[in-house]
């Protein structure tokens, strides 16, 4: 096992290494000069060359890339060109709200999808099933983005229960856990979701299925297992597959919850790159896509080596 | 591991030496890597095929016999240069490949049909495109490639009329082996090598299948290279009969020699294990005990010691020669105790 | 040849009976039974065509506002049932489904948007469909370092998740309809280029490959010949299963204000830009979303129909 960790780390570096020259790439696909959108447009030939040199741009791409990366590795995401602070410091609270909108998202949208995805695999061809496939289809479907709208409309609007935007009461973004706050959540969580239910419905449900097909549940019920006993053999056989795709499904909410940010204004990584987008902000760009995917990374990493810690079936070659 | 010096190379043809023989293969090589460790590095190597040498003559059924793992459909693949040899020389009627014969003349001049019959035809072509892709390879123009096909459907006996249409799905298993053989023959090809190409297919259809093959053989003017692991097939099919173990040659030879007068060990216990009919022909030889050693990590010297009965010193620690036998120049083994030089304490005593 | 056994002669009979049929016509047989995949495609094609159609519809101009008219309700649902013709700027004129915040109206909005909404959609899964099955064939059918090499590229954008770069790229490539395509053809390239590597490997192990072979052919023709017939049908229904996610994400990168510009009629975009009328018109800022969703499920259905479809063989 701790070879299998060592060797997984390993292979980890290559991947890390190059999502940082992808993002790295992404201040250089650029159209225009980087420059442009920090100096005013009058500014004189020398200005010009003087911030070049300074910024490092008049350097060779490589070499730019190894002080960047030098940079990066020590923690150093370089300066918002919006607000002149470290962008670092920016993302590290955004972070914060992001993850915890996307944890909560996966929970409930791994509790409700295991409890559907368990129940249409055991009752297969019942009603129960083909609502749980069909709600799952839907959840797949929907644009997620929409569904806020909606659910605002629903919530918010048409019967004001809950607030429509915002992490807190006022413009607070200090995240409590107290119902002030919670209230804040219910409407992103639940929307955000909706994805993750779908796919871990359909996930479970195949893997039950296929479970209770096998001929060692009939094996089991040969040998006198009650029902309580073939469930849990079922759960130990199905826990892997289900708890590898909710890690993976968490990660994808990581770096997709931009668009819902957007629609709830949820102070978080989306928010911070929906401004940055519009105020040309590459340097924020470039370092939020880079922590986002690394903990995208990170969350693959941690995926494997429980799924492989949990499966006997994988060889851990 | 060293390959048999090509000096004592056991041709059995060439002592008639007036034309080259169809087929001349030296020293033929084939090792697969194994990858494996944290990057992936060449852990070892299966020596698929480790040194291999036989002729096949003009006209002749060269059998191809062993344990299944043994080499044989490597040795039908590297002829065919599907899969590209490590080393070794090849020669078509004198031409050697890379020389003077280029890959696509080989291709043309020798031909293959597969064990697996579904496999070997694409689902998503009717029979008749399938076997007239050959000759549109070599640039036959279409109508007349539907032509041939439906010639060569005819003499593989099927009804070119309600078969060439067909997908391979609709077919039985003796029937798309008969279409198999007719895209091997769209070549005109001179020799045919036969991997396995009955042993899928049920006891009664493998009979036919077998005298269209002896049909054909004759029609045609072929030369075929049977490679099977059913040894009552390459008895009633072969003239002569070559055995494989462990990706080297054991023993090569007449097909009454191999069956009547074998001298290699391997051989004597493969055909003891061999079903028959004739309580008269049981045999007194000891059954082979166990599977074959991993061709990953080979035994030393004589390839076959650790499972031989007379195995003794000399067998572990030299390789031993494949020798045309004084009593008949086709007759050629790889065992010590073949070899009046080689020390054995049976060497030389016949058995 | 006169070894023919019963059970050959039994399908020969069979063979001479029946016609035999091609691979396509049993897959279009079986899908043509598929009652929901029918009603999808049937959705599909109706809103291609009203959208291919929109300017010869008799629709009302959708750019063409009414600022006095501005965020009308649907007109037969808010409770007058009164669905008389108002007066705007190019006369009388019925807003059947409402109008949006500039007085537009929405239903030559929305059937207008369909044709850049579906275009930024399935033009991304073409153009990964094509430039992916290439790359994964190729790497596939050579196998080794050509394999690796393209293959550990593709992995890298696997390090991302698909919004995420989608975003990333459009974002660094500023807004536009050309960038926004690009971005996500670049998003579905990996996956779709994954899967036909893996059926290309999956094929190219087969014996009728190495009978092609041996056949003398060369690596386009057995490529073209033998490969494509097999492997396009898996990588094809894949594609189609990406098509939704397309149309999600082309209309969430407008809604970002990274596609379409003001004022094309986009679904996205016309969603984004009603955002703020949820508490005067909720159902008529819903209206673009519901598009969206609609167009995605049918093309979810008929992908998931047309793979069962082809399950009849393999």
């Amino acid at each position: 096992m701790l070879i299998y960790l060592i060797r997984r780390l390993i292979f980890v570096l290559p991947i890390a290494l190059a999502v940082g020259v992808v993002c790295f790439s992404l201040v250089h696909i650029a159209p225009g000069d980087p420059l442009v959108s920090i100096l005013p447009p009058d500014a004189p030939q020398t200005l010009v060359e003087q911030m070049r040199k300074s910024y490092g741009f008049d350097q060779p791409m490589p070499v730019q890339f190894g002080i960047w990366l030098g940079k990066v590795v020590t923690g150093d995401l370089g300066t918002s060109i919006a607000t002149s602070r470290p962008v670092a410091g920016e993302i590290g609270k955004a972070v914060g709200n992001t993850l915890l909108l996307a944890m909560v998202a996966t929970l409930i949208g791994f509790f409700f999808g295991c409890l559907f995805g368990f129940v249409a695999g055991y009752f297969r061809d019942s009603v129960i099933d083909r609502i749980a496939v069909t709600v799952s289809i839907l959840g797949v479907s929907v644009p997620h983005y929409w569904l806020g709208m909606v659910l605002v409309i629903c919530f918010s609007v048409l019967l004001p229960w809950l607030p429509a935007t915002g992490a807190g009461p006022g413009s607070s973004a200090d995240w409590r856990w107290d119902w002030e706050h919670m209230r804040h959540l219910i409407l992103p969580a639940i929307t955000m979701s909706v994805i993750p239910m779908g796919i871990i419905t359909r996930t479970v449900r195949a893997l039950v299925g296929d479970i209770l097909s096998q001929e060692f549940v009939d094996a089991l019920r040969a040998k006198g297992l009650t029902d309580g006993g073939i469930f849990r053999h079922v759960v130990k056989n199905a826990a892997p597959t289900a708890l590898a795709v909710m890690g993976l499904q968490l990660g994808y909410l990581l770096g997709g919850s931009i668009l819902i940010e957007t629609v709830f204004s949820w102070p978080g990584t989306g928010f911070l790159l929906n401004s940055a987008i519009f105020q040309r902000d590459l340097p924020l760009l470039q370092g939020t896509i880079l922590v986002l995917a690394m903990f995208f990374v990170a969350v693959n990493l941690v995926v494997d080596v429980v799924q492989t810690a949990l499966d006997p079936r994988i060889k851990r070659g | 591991m060293s390959a048999p010096s090509a000096a004592a190379v056991a041709a059995p043809e060439s002592s008639a030496q007036t034309t080259p023989p169809l087929l001349s293969v030296r020293g033929l090589v084939k090792h697969f890597p194994i990858t494996g460790g944290i990057l992936g590095r060449k852990v070892g190597t299966v020596q698929a095929v480790d040194g291999v040498d036989f002729d096949i003559a003009k006209g002749e059924t060269l059998g191809v016999v062993g344990e299944s793992g043994c080499g044989k459909s490597t040795t039908a693949r590297l002829v065919m240069h599907l899969i590209q040899p490590d080393a070794g020389d090849l020669r078509v009627e004198g031409r050697t490949i890379g020389l003077n014969l280029t890959l696509r003349e080989l291709r043309r001049g020798v031909q293959m049909v597969f064990q697996d019959s579904f496999a070997s035809l694409n689902p998503r072509l009717t029979i008749q495109d399938s076997i007239a892709f050959g000759p549109k390879v070599y640039g036959t123009p279409e109508r007349e490639a539907l032509a041939r096909a439906h010639d060569l459907l005819e003499k593989v006996g099927l009804d070119p009329m309600s078969f060439g249409r067909r997908y391979p799905h609709e077919l039985s298993g003796g029937q798309r082996q008969r279409v198999n053989i007719a895209r091997a023959l769209a070549l005109q090809p001179k020799l045919l090598l036969l991997d396995e190409a009955v042993s899928a297919l049920d006891k009664s259809v493998e009979a036919q299948v077998l005298n269209l093959l002896v049909d054909l053989k004759a029609q045609f003017d072929l030369t075929y290279m049977f490679i099977s692991h059913d040894l009552n097939v390459v008895q009633y099919m072969s003239d002569r009969v070559m055995v494989m173990y462990l990706g080297r040659v054991a023993e090569i030879g007449p097909v009454e020699i191999i069956y009547g007068g074998a001298r290699h060990p391997y051989t004597r216990a493969l055909l003891s294990a061999m079903p028959s009919m004739d309580p008269a022909k049981r045999t007194m030889e000891a059954p082979l005990a166990g599977d074959p050693p991993n061709p990953i990590d080979p035994p030393s010297g004589c390839r076959f010691h650790t499972r031989c009965p007379f195995a003794e010193v000399v067998c572990s620690t030299r390789v031993p020669d494949l020798l045309r036998q004084p009593e008949t120049a086709q007759h050629a083994v790889a065992c010590h105790m073949a070899d009046a030089s080689s020390g054995h304490s049976r060497a030389g005593s016949g058995t | 040849m006169s070894n023919v056994s019963a059970a050959d002669v039994a399908t020969q009979a069979a063979a001479l009976a029946g016609n035999t049929q091609g691979y396509w016509s049993g897959v279009i047989r079986k899908l043509a039974r598929d009652k929901v995949a029918m009603t999808c495609l049937g959705i599909i094609l109706l809103l291609i065509a009203a959208a291919i159609l929109a300017p010869w519809l008799g629709l009302a101009d959708p750019y063409r506002g009414a600022i006095a008219r501005r965020l009308r309700g649907i007109c037969w649902l808010d409770g007058t049932l009164d669905c008389a013709a108002v007066s705007t700027p190019w006369g009388p004129h019925i807003y059947w489904l409402g109008g949006d915040e500039q007085g537009r109206d929405m239903l030559a909005r929305l059937i207008h948007g369909g044709r850049l909404s579906l275009f930024i959609g399935l033009l991304p899964v073409l153009n990964a469909f094509v430039i992916g099955s290439l790359l994964g064939i190729v790497a596939g059918y050579r196998g080794g370092t050509v394999n690796t090499m393209i293959m550990r590229t593709i992995d890298v954008f696997y390090a991302f998740p698909s919004v995420l770069l989608a975003i990333a790229i459009s974002g660094a490539l500023g807004a536009g309809i050309l960038n926004s395509i690009v971005s996500l053809t670049i998003v579905f390239i990996p996956p779709i280029a994954r899967v036909a590597e893996s059926v290309t490997t999956q094929v190219r192990s087969l014996d009728f490959v190495d009978a092609a072979r041996a056949s003398g052919a060369g690596a386009f023709t057995i490529i073209r010949v033998h490969v494509l017939n097999n492997v396009l049908g898996p990588i094809f229904v894949f594609a189609t299963s990406l098509i939704s996610v397309s149309m999600i994400l082309a209309s969430g990168l407008s809604f970002l204000g990274l596609g379409t510009k003001p004022p094309e009629p986009e679904w996205g975009l016309m969603l984004n830009t009603l955002r703020t009328a949820i508490y005067q018109q909720p159902l008529v800022a819903a209206l673009p979303g519901a598009m969206i969703f609609m167009v995605s499920i049918c093309f979810n259905l008929l992908s998931d129909g047309l793979r069962s479809a082809m399950d009849v063989r393999t």
